[in-house]
């Protein structure tokens, strides 16, 4: 398609993917030490209190959905996959997060609704079909 | 400080412009400005645009006006802001005039998105917030727009149709614009009606593909005299940010750079609220034109749709918004708009706004946002 030859602002570059890894697979960010901002990606000063000792943390996999969306039409990479859940999640401790909901149907949300993180594959890029992995969260499984 | 004034203003037809460049759209507005105010040459150029590397793949959209305009030779930028890139053009346009560097100036903003396709519309918006963990995810801005929308019916307890009711305020005041995307009105019911583009949030609750360009021109008081055409003068402009995506942020139905810039604009001009006589908001989804009249401190929280039903924004009502048509039905071109708005304070403010012109036109205020509020610009415009 022609906009993998002209447009590939919107498609994945794969350092650029690389480097977000960490993230994406592992909800792994950087917490400051100060004040326990946590940041999505790797930072010199907490964007919060400006403190300057960040230490690597993973989010908490659990967490509430406090709101939610059904998208009808999306971005290029995303548009085979519509209609697809979108959730607003609290997770356990305290962050909010955007991501995708999955193993569900939109008639089950409900705000307040306990999910947890999984890994699914997120989108199939490009002339090359590279397969980008990443965070989405589904209904959780009852703790024992 | 030194006084600032419009002198001018040039606007192209918001609309998908298929046989016109982003540079002939830019020369087209500019060169209606520059003769409105009977000018050839200004010292100084400002462009403000959004997207011109992604879907015209051009920089130097200064180097380009200036060619353009046969103005090789002068100072000329190029300005970015996300959506706000009009108003913070306008900034450094002030700057320049306020330091003495410059007397009059071209700020021109432009933006085509027809070069682009629906889809791809939709990714560009993605840019305005920390693309990596939005726009990766499949989460474009209206899908942040919605859930803020959700977020904020669950939370006041407030009607849709209330919310929805931005939308219709804007279609009609945009009936006959001549200059308008979509110069016509548009029900509530239609608007509810309207399929969901990403739930609760409607199709005719969100803006559409766009291009155009606007023009003003800035100038210093002494330069002004020297000058034929009407004048309004640019009482302040602030701008702000707030990080750029709203769920990190601790309130994220609370944009806090626009409350910042408000404050701080209406404190340069020396005035409060109610000396407003009209606002030019950001109603790039109708959310969002809800939280930025609470966030600006003109209506409660929770209370912005019961003000849009009451009457009480409309073109007859204590406090008019969107006069001719805000992002909604004007459009939305986004380097551009905050130039339509400007443009359009200024010809209430001269009194040049035909069947839309209104009696209280002391004082004007336009807001512009970046994104879902990640920057946010006000200036106010007063009568000269």
């Amino acid at each position: 398609m022609r906009r993998h030859d002209t447009m590939m602002e919107f498609g994945i570059r794969i350092p650029r993917y690389w480097r977000g890894k960490p993230f994406r697979y592992r909800l792994e960010g950087f917490r400051c030490e100060e004040c326990g901002e946590f940041h999505f990606s790797p930072r010199l000063v907490c964007r919060k209190c400006g403190g300057k000792r960040l230490r690597r943390d993973k989010l908490s996999e659990r967490g509430r959905l406090i709101s939610y969306t059904v998208v009808k039409s999306a971005s290029p990479s995303f548009e085979a996959y519509t209609p697809y859940i979108v959730g607003l999640i609290r997770t356990e401790d305290g962050t909010t997060i955007v991501g995708q909901l999955t193993d569900c149907d939109p008639e089950e949300l409900h705000e307040g609704m306990e999910v947890e993180a999984t890994i699914r594959r997120l989108q199939t890029d490009g002339e090359n079909k590279l397969i980008a992995y990443g965070y989405k969260f589904r209904p959780a499984i009852p703790r024992p | 400080m030194k006084k600032v004034l419009i002198a001018g203003y040039g606007l192209t037809k918001v609309e998908e412009h298929w046989d016109k460049s982003l540079e002939n759209l830019m020369a087209e507005s500019s060169l209606k400005a520059l003769e409105y105010a009977g000018l050839s040459r200004v010292d100084a150029v400002y462009v403000a645009n959004v997207y011109g590397e992604v879907l015209q793949e051009q920089a130097v959209l200064g180097s380009v006006l200036a060619e353009e305009l046969g103005m090789s030779g002068v100072q000329a930028y190029r300005i970015e802001a996300g959506a706000a890139s009009g108003i913070a053009a306008v900034k450094m346009a002030a700057n320049a005039i306020q330091s003495g560097e410059a007397n009059v100036v071209l700020v021109t903003g432009v933006e085509k998105l027809s070069d682009g396709t629906a889809e791809e519309h939709l990714a560009l918006t993605a840019m305005e917030e920390r693309e990596e963990y939005t726009g990766q995810m499949g989460v474009h801005q209206a899908a942040s727009a919605a859930l803020l929308y959700r977020l904020y019916l669950s939370r006041y307890g407030a009607r849709q149709d209330g919310i929805a009711q931005f939308a219709v305020i804007s279609h009609e005041n945009a009936a006959g614009v001549a200059h308008a995307q979509y110069p016509f009105k548009v029900g509530l019911d239609t608007v509810m009606k309207s399929p969901y583009l990403s739930e609760p949030l409607h199709r005719l609750e969100a803006t559409a593909v766009a291009d155009g360009s606007a023009a003003i021109i800035l100038c210093s008081e002494d330069f002004a005299a020297k000058l034929d055409s009407p004048k309004a003068r640019l009482a302040a402009c602030s701008l702000a940010t707030d990080y750029v995506t709203p769920f990190d942020r601790e309130d994220p139905l609370h944009f806090q750079a626009l409350a910042r810039a408000t404050n701080s604009a209406l404190e340069m001009a020396g005035l409060s609220r109610e000396q407003i006589g009209f606002l030019e908001l950001h109603d790039s989804f109708s959310i969002v034109a809800a939280l930025s009249l609470e966030s600006s401190g003109f209506f409660p929280r929770g209370k912005a749709g019961e003000a849009a039903l009451s009457g009480k924004l409309s073109l007859n009502g204590e406090l008019p918004i969107n006069t001719f048509g805000g992002l909604k039905a004007r459009g939305h071109p986004v380097g551009a708009t905050a130039i339509y708005q400007l443009a359009e304070a200024y010809l209430q403010l001269t009194h040049q706004a035909g069947k839309n012109q209104l009696d209280n036109t002391k004082h004007a205020m336009v807001q512009s946002l970046a994104g879902l509020g990640c920057a946010a610009a006000v200036c106010i415009l007063e009568e000269a």
